[in-house]
């Protein structure tokens, strides 16, 4: 059962993939098949139930793409 | 309140208290100090804003702010500081904002002097900041007429948003008058400041104070509002007065000390039985151009006369029209000129004659 | 479900404009989130600056001016002296504070001004192109210093916090970063503290926030914030250089 589960934004994402560098758990990349209307790539999680909820990608995006909610 | 004899930059500064003036940021410059040193006082004792700042473009941008912010404000300044706070001024005008500058004009260029000078002509009336705007400009030439200006300016600086300057000279600044506060002002219909930048509980929605404009659609809309309201200000605010102005031999044209020199000067010249008009511009902008239409047939030329090398002379030669002789007469260096010396100007208009 | 992370009602809905991984961003949702949990959205008035922040006034979720190249702090007295139960903060970067408004900057803090300054400093002039700053380090390669910052032609990098902890109107200035997690919470720590003394009416508040500029630096995001900590730091020790805590009414 993952801790965390995020909500992205995707067409305000810019593709800098500070998340990516951040998160702890290195569950995120970007989906080279997949772009935003900007022409980024969207971020995508490998396994999303290794999320452990930190929200250190949401901390570290400057353009407030992810919202990220815990179970409690 | 009955007359009082007063200095004119210690009678510039109640007239602002009497115009309501909320906050004044300034910095010391001769021949306009007791503005600010008047100030400094009275301010702080009735809970008002005063502040001399480290520059005057510190100073300028303080006004910047607080008229953003919705508060009658003003700064005073001479020559070289009104140089230092043309940007700022161009910003309150791109940005809107109502404020009253004060000009007490010494000699220039440069450090020039601190005697009377009427050289920032063309920097209070074409503006020394980038891009269209104007500043509405007054140029009184009495110490009762500056107090009255002075009053009526912070109305008309909210009724239109744009800066109004009153420009006078190191001498109106320094000489004393009898004078009375309390001659009454026109009455304007002033809405509630609700753009101001003053806290999103006091308003609906979010004020923003800005004049960048980076799409050419936006600018292009906001700048043709701004000409739109400039040309209102013609129609509206165009003062000046028309001085024994009845079919006379010559006209002489000159405003602040210049038309009390004048005043003089047509008085000896009506003994030697030549009748010598003054249109005497009260608004240096809008410049009064309609009066140049009322000029009598008879008259044989129009003298200009400034406490420069000629500055004014250019808005006299755009209204003339080439239709009269012009002559110049100016005096430079901190030089009043005497009326005797308007008086032989006129006697040998030719030798004065501005030949195009 | 529990809400954890979410965008600040203290940015408004437009998207920013800066560069993708530019830290303007982290720094913007910094400064909103402290104004929104203090509760002071509803009578702040923020003053953009000029430069890549110029278009703040697009994105705080306050009522904002928009100041002249360098007149941040004194558009902000003359917005405080008429309004002082406003908060009022000015968010600038290093050319326009360090550089052209440096007067205005430390003449507002001479003076006390109950102020918040947020001081981007990214030793670099981004919006205009990635020209030299005041802030810019001793070799660093930039489009008028393309041989690289020298001392002898450049002068040295200027080190405005070690300046303004000597004034006596600062009660509060600290030098932050936002390089990692750590950093960017330690930075809202100090951005929060410093609206608050302005809350209690303590004097000049400063935070210098030692920020990225990828485009201009020609690195990726995540090697411009590499560059902070091992190029920035050493160059401006972080840390807190006046803490005056008691009132200064």
């Amino acid at each position: 059962m993952p801790k965390g589960k995020l909500t992205f934004e995707y067409e305000k994402c810019k593709g800098c993939m500070l998340c990516v560098a951040f998160c702890p758990v290195k569950i995120m990349y970007a989906d080279k098949g997949t772009l935003n209307r900007s022409g980024y790539n969207i971020i995508r999680l490998t396994d999303p139930d290794k999320c452990i909820g930190c929200a250190t990608c949401a901390l570290m995006c400057p353009d407030s793409v992810i919202t990220v909610e815990v179970y409690n | 309140m009955a007359k009082v004899l007063m200095k004119g930059n210690e009678a510039i500064a109640l007239a602002a208290i009497k115009g309501g003036c909320d906050a004044f940021f300034g910095y010391p410059i001769t021949p306009q100090n007791e503005i600010p040193e008047y100030l400094s006082k009275y301010m702080n004792e009735h809970g008002k804003v005063f502040v001399q700042a480290e520059s005057e473009v510190a100073a300028i941008n303080m006004v910047y702010g607080a008229a953003g912010a919705g508060a009658r404000v003003m700064t005073s300044s001479s020559s070289p500081g009104i140089a230092l706070k043309q940007e700022g001024i161009t910003y309150i005008a791109g940005a809107k904002l109502p404020c009253v500058i004060v000009s007490v004009m010494r000699g220039g260029p440069g450090l020039g002097s601190i005697q009377p000078s009427q050289s920032d002509y063309n920097q209070a009336t074409r503006g020394g900041g980038n891009g269209d705007y104007h500043v509405i400009c007054f140029a009184p030439e009495t110490i009762q007429e500056t107090i009255d200006t002075m009053k009526e300016a912070f109305d008309i600086a909210d009724y239109y948003r744009n800066p109004v300057m009153v420009l006078v000279d190191g001498l109106i600044g320094q000489m004393m008058e009898s004078v009375d506060f309390d001659r009454p002002i026109k009455q304007r219909f002033l809405p509630p400041k609700d753009w101001a930048a003053s806290g999103t509980k006091n308003h609906p929605g979010r004020n923003v104070i800005n004049s960048l404009y980076l799409e050419p659609k936006d600018l292009e809309e906001h700048t043709l509002g701004l000409h739109k309201k400039y040309q209102s200000v013609i129609q509206n605010e165009t003062r000046y007065e028309m001085i024994n102005m009845e079919d006379p031999d010559y006209v002489i044209v000159a405003y602040g000390t210049m038309s009390r020199v004048a005043r003089s000067a047509i008085e000896m010249l009506e003994k030697k039985k030549l009748k010598v008009g003054i249109i005497r511009p009260i608004s240096l902008w809008p410049f009064p151009k309609q009066a140049f239409k009322e000029i009598g047939p008879n008259c044989k030329g129009i003298l200009v006369s400034e406490m420069s090398l000629g500055q004014m002379l250019q808005d006299v030669q755009i209204a003339n029209k080439g239709r009269l002789p012009i002559a110049f007469y100016g005096r430079v260096g901190g030089y009043v000129p005497e009326p005797e010396e308007l008086y032989d100007a006129i006697l040998n208009f030719k030798k004065w004659e501005v030949l195009d | 479900m529990e809400m954890k992370y979410q965008k600040t009602s203290g940015l408004t809905d437009n998207a920013l404009s800066y560069c993708p991984g530019c830290t303007h961003g982290i720094i913007h949702k910094l400064v909103a989130e402290s104004l929104t949990e203090l509760g002071v959205l509803d009578r702040t008035v923020g003053i953009a600056s000029v430069g890549c922040s110029v278009f703040s006034y697009q994105f705080f979720n306050v009522d904002m001016e928009q100041a002249a190249h360098g007149r941040a702090c004194a558009a902000a007295t003359g917005v405080k002296r008429i309004h002082p139960d406003n908060v009022v903060f000015t968010y600038q970067g290093d050319g326009d504070l360090a550089s052209i408004g440096i007067a205005e900057t430390i003449h507002a803090a001479n003076r006390g001004e109950n102020i918040t300054v947020i001081f981007v400093n990214n030793a670099i002039y981004g919006m205009t192109g990635g020209q030299m700053a005041p802030t810019s380090l001793i070799g660093q390669k930039t489009t008028t210093s393309p041989f690289g910052r020298s001392v002898v032609q450049h002068g040295s990098p200027i080190k405005i916090s070690e300046m303004f902890q000597h004034i006596e109107g600062v009660a509060y200035l600290e030098r932050v970063s936002v390089f990692n997690p750590r950093q960017v919470r330690n930075a809202k720590k100090a951005i929060k503290k410093a609206f608050q003394y302005q809350l209690d009416k303590k004097g000049f508040t400063m935070i210098e926030i030692l920020s990225s500029c990828p485009v201009n630096w020609g690195k990726t995001p995540i090697d411009a914030l590499k560059w902070i900590e091992e190029s920035m730091v050493p160059v401006f020790p972080l840390g807190v250089f006046k803490d005056a805590g008691e009132s200064h009414e």
